[in-house]
C-alpha cells in the first residue's frame, strides 16, 4: 500500500516537473496578490506589519484555492480518474497521494516563499517563524479541504467560480488561527496554542477530508 | 398595553425604522418566497399541460 | 396506489410504516395534507409571538424600543442554523438509505434556510445601527451567520451546476455533511478571533434578567418560524417531486400533478 502510495505522489510530482509553469504561476499569483496591498493601502510601516499577516496568509489561501482545479481535472478529462477508480489499491490511497502531491507543488513552495513576503510587511523575525511555521502546518489542510472541493466540481458547469464559493468558507478557520499566530508572535506574545489548534485541524482533516474526498469522487464517476 | 396611539406604536419610541425596517423586510422576504413557489408551480403546470 | 409499487414495500411489510413515507409518490400527497395544518400553526403562533412582543413586553431600559427587533432576529438565527443541520441530516439519510426523497428534501430546505440566514444578518444590521451606532459589526454570531450564508449559497450553486438530479443531491450531501462538522468549528474560531480583536465591550448577551414575557415571545416566533419553514419546505418539495418525476407512471396518473 505505501508502495502504491509512492507510486501516485511520485507520478504526480513527475507530472507537475514537466509542466513547471503550472507551478511557477501559483507563486507568481502568491507574490503579486501579496504586493498589490500595500499600493492599495499606503505604506506606512506600523499598517503594514498591522496587516502582513492577514495579507500574506489571504494571498496563500487564494493561491492554493487556484491550484486546486489542477487535482483532479486531468486525470479525469483523459479518464485515468476512473482507472485508478477500479485499481487494486483502495481509491483512498490515491487520493491520499495525490492530495500529498499537490501539497509538495503548492503548500510547501509557498510556504518556502513566505518569509520573502513577510520581509515585505517589515515583519520581525519571531513573526517570521510563526508564519513558516503556521503555513507549514495550515496548507496541508488547504489541500485536504481543497480535494473535496475539486472532487465535487469535476465536470460541473463553472467548475472554478463554483470551487471558491465551495472552499472559501471552509478555510475560515484556518486562515484565523494561521494569521492570527502570526499576529500573536508580531505582538509578543506565545502562539503555541494556535500552533496547536492548526496542526488539530490538519490530524481531523487528514482523517475525514480523504473519506469525503473519496465518496465525491465516486459519485462524480458514477 | 404599551402604546398609547397609533402614531406612537409606528413611532416605536423613536426607532420606527429600524424595528419596522427588520419587520418590513422580513415580511417581504416570506412573500416573495411564496410568490416564487406559485410561479414556479404555475410554470410547471404550464408545461407538464404543453406535454399532454 | 397500492403499496406494492413503492421502493420500500418490503419495509413497510417488516412493519416499519414510516419508510413508506421515503417513497415520493407515497410522500406528495401526505405532504399536500400537512401543509395547511402548518400555515395555521404559523399564523397562530407568529399572532402570538407579536403580540406578546409588541404589546405585553415592556420597553427595555436600556435600550428602548429598538430591542424588540429580537423578537424576528433570534428566531430567524435560531432556524438558519438548525435549518442547515436538518438539511444536512436529510443528506446523510440519503447516503445512508439511498432514498431519492432525501436528496429533494436537503435541495427543499437549503433556500429557505438561505432567506432566514438573510432575514438574521439584515435584523442584525438594523438592530445593531440604534444599539453599537454601526450597521455592522464584527461580531462572532454576525460573522458566523455571514459564512453560514455562504455555506448555504455554496451548496444551492453546487447542485445547480449539476445537470444529473440524483448525482447533484449525492454531491450536496457530501457537501453539506462536510459543512455540518464545520460549522461549529468555524463559529468557534470566529468566536475566538473576535474576543482577541473586539474584545468584550460589544455584546449581544441579554442580561440576566431577560423578561419572562420576553422569552415567551421569542420562543412563539421561534415556533412560528418552525411551522412556516416545515410548510414552505414541504411545499418545494411537492413541487421538485413534480419536476423530477413528471415522465412516471404515478404522476400521470395524477395527471401531471395536480
Amino acid at each position: 500500500m505505501l508502495a502504491s502510495l509512492a507510486g501516485i505522489i511520485e507520478r504526480d510530482l513527475r507530472l507537475a516537473f514537466r509542466r513547471k509553469g503550472d507551478v511557477a504561476q501559483v507563486l507568481v499569483f502568491f507574490v503579486i496578490v501579496a504586493s498589490l496591498f500595500p499600493l492599495g493601502t499606503g505604506a506606512e510601516p506600523n499598517q503594514l506589519r498591522a496587516m502582513g499577516p492577514g495579507v500574506v496568509w489571504v494571498a496563500a489561501l487564494l493561491a492554493a484555492l487556484l491550484s486546486l482545479n489542477r487535482l483532479f481535472a486531468a486525470d479525469y478529462a483523459d479518464g485515468s480518474l476512473e482507472q485508478m477508480l477500479i485499481a487494486a489499491h483502495p481509491l483512498a490511497v490515491t487520493v491520499a497521494g495525490k492530495t500529498i502531491a499537490h501539497w509538495l507543488t503548492t503548500g510547501l513552495p509557498l510556504t518556502l516563499l513566505a518569509p520573502l513576503l513577510g520581509v515585505q510587511y517589515d515583519l520581525p523575525g519571531a513573526a517570521l517563524g510563526a508564519l513558516v511555521a503556521s503555513l507549514a502546518l495550515g496548507t496541508p489542510v488547504l489541500s485536504l479541504i481543497g480535494a473535496v472541493g475539486a472532487a465535487l466540481t469535476l465536470g460541473t458547469r463553472g467548475a472554478a467560480v463554483l470551487l471558491a464559493l465551495l472552499v472559501l468558507p471552509l478555510y475560515v478557520p484556518v486562515l484565523v488561527f494561521g494569521a492570527g499566530a502570526v499576529g500573536a508572535a508580531l505582538a509578543g506574545l506565545p502562539h503555541g496554542a494556535h500552533l496547536s489548534l492548526l496542526g488539530a485541524f490538519l490530524v481531523f482533516s487528514t482523517v475525514f477530508a480523504p473519506w469525503a474526498t473519496c465518496a465525491a469522487l465516486r459519485i462524480a464517476l458514477d | 398595553m404599551n402604546w398609547g396611539s397609533v402614531d406612537g406604536f409606528f413611532h416605536m419610541g423613536g426607532y420606527g425604522l429600524f424595528v419596522w425596517g427588520s419587520y418590513g423586510v422580513g415580511l417581504l422576504c416570506i412573500a416573495l418566497e411564496v410568490i416564487a413557489l406559485r410561479m414556479r408551480a404555475r410554470r410547471l403546470a404550464r408545461t407538464a399541460g404543453g406535454e399532454a | 396506489m397500492s403499496t406494492k409499487e413503492l421502493d420500500f414495500g418490503e419495509h413497510a411489510a417488516r412493519g416499519e410504516w414510516w419508510l413508506r413515507y421515503a417513497a415520493p409518490q407515497a410522500f406528495f400527497p401526505l405532504a399536500g395534507r400537512l401543509i395547511p395544518y402548518f400555515v395555521v400553526l404559523a399564523v397562530v403562533f407568529a399572532a402570538c409571538g407579536l403580540y406578546l412582543g409588541f404589546f405585553v413586553a415592556p420597553t427595555d431600559f436600556q435600550q428602548g424600543e429598538a430591542y424588540r427587533i429580537i423578537f424576528l432576529h433570534v428566531p430567524a438565527a435560531w432556524m438558519s442554523m438548525f435549518l442547515y443541520v436538518v438539511m444536512a441530516l436529510w443528506g446523510a439519510l440519503g447516503f445512508v438509505l439511498n432514498t431519492r426523497l432525501s436528496g429533494m428534501m436537503a435541495s427543499a430546505i437549503a433556500p429557505t434556510g438561505a432567506l432566514f440566514t438573510f432575514i438574521a444578518l439584515w435584523t442584525g444590521a438594523l438592530w445593531g445601527k440604534p444599539t453599537w451606532g454601526t450597521w455592522w459589526v464584527w461580531d462572532a454570531r454576525l460573522t458566523s451567520e455571514l459564512i453560514l450564508l455562504f455555506l448555504y449559497v455554496g451548496f444551492i450553486a453546487l447542485k445547480a451546476s449539476i445537470d444529473d438530479p440524483r448525482r447533484a443531491d449525492r454531491a450536496g450531501a457530501v457537501l453539506a455533511l462536510v459543512g455540518v462538522v464545520n460549522v461549529p468549528i468555524i463559529y468557534f474560531s470566529v468566536q475566538w478571533w473576535n474576543t482577541l480583536h473586539q474584545g468584550a465591550s460589544v455584546s449581544l448577551t441579554r442580561s440576566p434578567s431577560m423578561a419572562t414575557t420576553m422569552l415567551w415571545g421569542m420562543l412563539l416566533m421561534a415556533l412560528a418560524a418552525w411551522m412556516y419553514a416545515i410548510a414552505v419546505c414541504l411545499a418545494r418539495v411537492r413541487l421538485i417531486i413534480r419536476e423530477r418525476e413528471r415522465e412516471m407512471a404515478w404522476m400521470r396518473e395524477l395527471g401531471g400533478g395536480e
